[in-house]
């Protein structure tokens, strides 16, 4: 499929841009409606501290059936509307394909089983790693690497039976020159990183991903840019970096998950991915998030505010481990649910625009990824992205645009920086407005310290 | 301001050049090789190691100055050599096996070479052999080793084993960090020391070498 770039926002007034009602639902044939005016709830589970070889693989599929298994009968028993479960693999399960094909057959078998038997309503997201990296991998595109993924995607699709399944992974591409741009706060590596590395990668092997979901009947969702900007927004809660240059590069990154979207992604968007409001107010595809309900695999200063478009809710990863309640990821779901059911219910009484307010409003004026989260400033923003063309001017209007909407934010009151904080604002405002009109020019700027980068990898066009 | 002070400022301010002309000026006037090292680069990163620890600063500061640290190092390596002043410590460091999560484990290992340690980076993925034979090649202090997934952490206790199999185990002291990991769990594999993060990994590992 062609990709095809958006050229306006799909909402125009900020009054639209709501949770659970995306402007292209995905439906799916169990009957849901993701973004069709109601939020679901999306569990994402871990296996707990153990082993995972050829001797413990009936152990670790156990767990998964245990965790399925009893989370369809709490959906059951709580009146859940309707439900995704979520598996993000471990790597040695995309290393070995045959596994994560295994543990998707598994998991949509119960689903189906409790649907056709209770009537519930659920589906199945499989995650595979994006395993392409290390040494031992000479090229992105091809090699053990590359297809030992696709055939983790294509063999899940084929045995997903009748149960409604969804791809998503968590790309990598550009990672390698990135996480030396965080670990320095080099805005210019963060910039040729994001724009002229990870947006063609995310082109390349999404289109690949697309082909094998229209193949196989499965919904193709979306990509979260977990090893960049999340690796950011963990860093700057740890004080290592600052928050400003973590909100920046989560802008960036909303570039770059858009590609997904360009290229036939229908969403929902994976959940992690904290640049998920930028992918639907440029794509109008809908999306899932986590939030507060993610405290359980990370911390970070955007507890609410995630909450305010998202059209599934998600808690990012539990382990399978036992609380007083009964096991965690029941627990984290009924939690979810929970959540749910307050946002669909406000909405029904006509309040969801209230409740919007308070959701943004709790989180927005204490962090600065908070702040270009607020459904206002992201509908603002993207705005001023797609009147640019092509990936690096793209990411370059985001890093610029974040910036100034952080430094509108801080001098108005409405958002609170630090001093150490305020002193990077302004040194990266200055860098932004340096960068080159041209990703071949910039490429010049950064080369000589980019040693860990092999375009060739890539097949793109620079050289050192 | 004497020129260990003024090199000592240079380093805090992470100035490469600033750092290379002082040193090179204090070589020129004979100043002794380890003083240059200890009162003036390192004195510069125990300074800005303490305001990161008190957060003052951020990483990028932190790990600028080790760059101008690691710029004046290489113009007194060859005097140290001569004087036999050898680096403070050795530590072999990596990502076990099956896991692909490195950028905590990068960060230990500039921190550690900011303290003036010698570090021999295995990447991710490592094999419990890899961390075995290089700290028997290069007579390491330590082997650092981190994890970020439940199901590799396992992985850690392989390479206490692996130490005690090739009979170094006492020769070299066992770290282990990582989001999972516990003091608990160190405890239970029999590792030597757990770190929550990579400034106190760092401080660590130059406390155990004597640095």
């Amino acid at each position: 499929m062609a990709r095809k770039e958006y050229t306006s926002t799909a909402y125009t007034d900020v009054k639209d841009f709501i949770y659970g009602s995306a402007k292209n639902p995905v439906k799916l044939k169990n009957g849901m409606v993701i973004g069709g005016g109601d939020v679901y709830p999306e569990l994402n589970f871990t296996l707990p501290t153990m082993s995972l070889n050829d001797n413990t693989w009936n152990t670790a599929l156990d767990h998964y059936r245990e965790i399925i298994t009893k989370t369809c009968e709490r959906a059951y028993e709580l009146e859940c509307p309707g439900f995704t479960c979520e598996l993000e693999t471990l790597p040695a399960m995309t290393f070995k394909p045959e596994w994560c094909i295994e543990v998707t057959k598994v998991c949509c078998e119960i689903i189906s089983d409790f649907q056709s038997k209770k009537g519930i309503k659920g589906a199945f997201r499989i995650t595979p790693n994006d395993n392409r990296e290390g040494d031992q991998v000479t090229h992105m595109y091809k090699g053990d690497r590359w297809d030992e993924t696709m055939k983790a995607f294509e063999g899940s699709g084929k045995v997903k039976g009748d149960t409604d399944l969804i791809f998503a992974i968590e790309t990598i591409g550009g990672k390698e020159i990135h996480d030396d741009a965080l670990m320095m706060c080099d805005l210019k590596k963060a910039v040729f990183a994001m724009g002229a590395v990870a947006c063609p990668d995310m082109e390349k092997i999404w289109t690949a991903i697309v082909d094998i979901a229209h193949k196989t009947n499965t919904v193709p969702g979306g990509d979260t840019a977990c090893g960049l900007a999340n690796t950011a927004m963990v860093l700057a809660e740890k004080n290592y970096i600052p928050r400003v240059f973590a909100a920046m590069d989560r802008v960036m990154a909303g570039v770059r998950s858009v590609v997904a979207m360009e290229v036939g992604c229908t969403g929902p968007d994976k959940d992690c991915g904290y640049e998920g409001p930028y992918v639907k107010a440029i794509s109008g595809n809908p999306i899932a998030m986590e939030g507060k309900t993610a405290s359980c695999a990370h911390l970070s200063a955007c507890g609410n505010i995630p909450m305010c478009v998202c059209d599934l809710w998600s808690n990012e990863s539990v382990q399978n481990i036992q609380l007083l309640s009964g096991i965690a990821p029941v627990a984290s779901f009924e939690t979810l649910e929970y959540d749910c059911r307050m946002l669909r219910t406000a909405k029904k009484k006509g309040w969801g625009a209230q409740l919007q307010e308070v959701l943004y409003d709790s989180d927005s004026l204490i962090d600065p990824h908070a702040w270009i989260m607020r459904p206002d400033v992201v509908l603002e923003i993207s705005k001023g992205i797609v009147k640019e063309t092509g990936y690096y001017n793209r990411v370059k209007a985001a890093c610029r645009l974040s910036l100034e909407s952080i430094k509108k934010g801080s001098d108005s009151g409405k958002l609170r920086l630090n001093d150490k904080e305020k002193d990077w604002l302004g040194q990266l405002l200055t860098a932004a407005a340096e960068l080159p009109d041209t990703a071949e020019k910039l490429w010049e700027e950064v080369k000589d310290d980019c040693e860990k980068f092999d375009p060739k990898k890539y097949d793109l066009p620079y050289e050192f | 301001m004497s020129v260990f002070a003024e090199i000592s400022e240079q380093i805090q301010n992470g100035k490469v050049k600033g750092v290379k002309e002082l040193v090179q000026k204090a070589i020129d006037e004979k100043v002794n090789a380890k003083d240059i090292l200890e009162k003036g680069l390192l004195a510069g990163m125990d300074v800005i190691g303490e305001k990161f620890r008190k957060n003052e600063v951020f990483v990028p500061q932190v790990l600028l100055a080790a760059r101008a640290m690691n710029a004046g190092t290489a113009l007194l390596k060859p005097l140290l050599t001569q004087a036999g002043v050898k680096a403070s410590g050795k530590v072999a460091i990596g990502t076990v096996k099956g896991d692909l999560h490195d950028i905590g484990k990068n960060l230990v290992k500039l921190m550690m070479e900011g303290k003036g340690l010698e570090v021999f980076d295995l990447g991710a993925n490592v094999d419990p052999e890899k961390y075995i034979e290089t700290a028997k090649n290069e007579n390491c202090n330590i082997i650092a080793m981190s994890a970020l997934l439940t199901t590799t952490m396992s992985v850690m206790p392989e390479v206490v084993e692996a130490a005690k199999k090739a009979g170094i185990r006492d020769k070299v002291k066992i770290m282990i960090g990582g989001a999972p990991i516990t003091q608990t769990y160190c405890d239970q594999i029999g590792a030597d020391y757990f770190t929550p993060d990579a400034a106190s990994a760092a401080d660590l590992a130059a406390k155990v070498c004597g640095a």
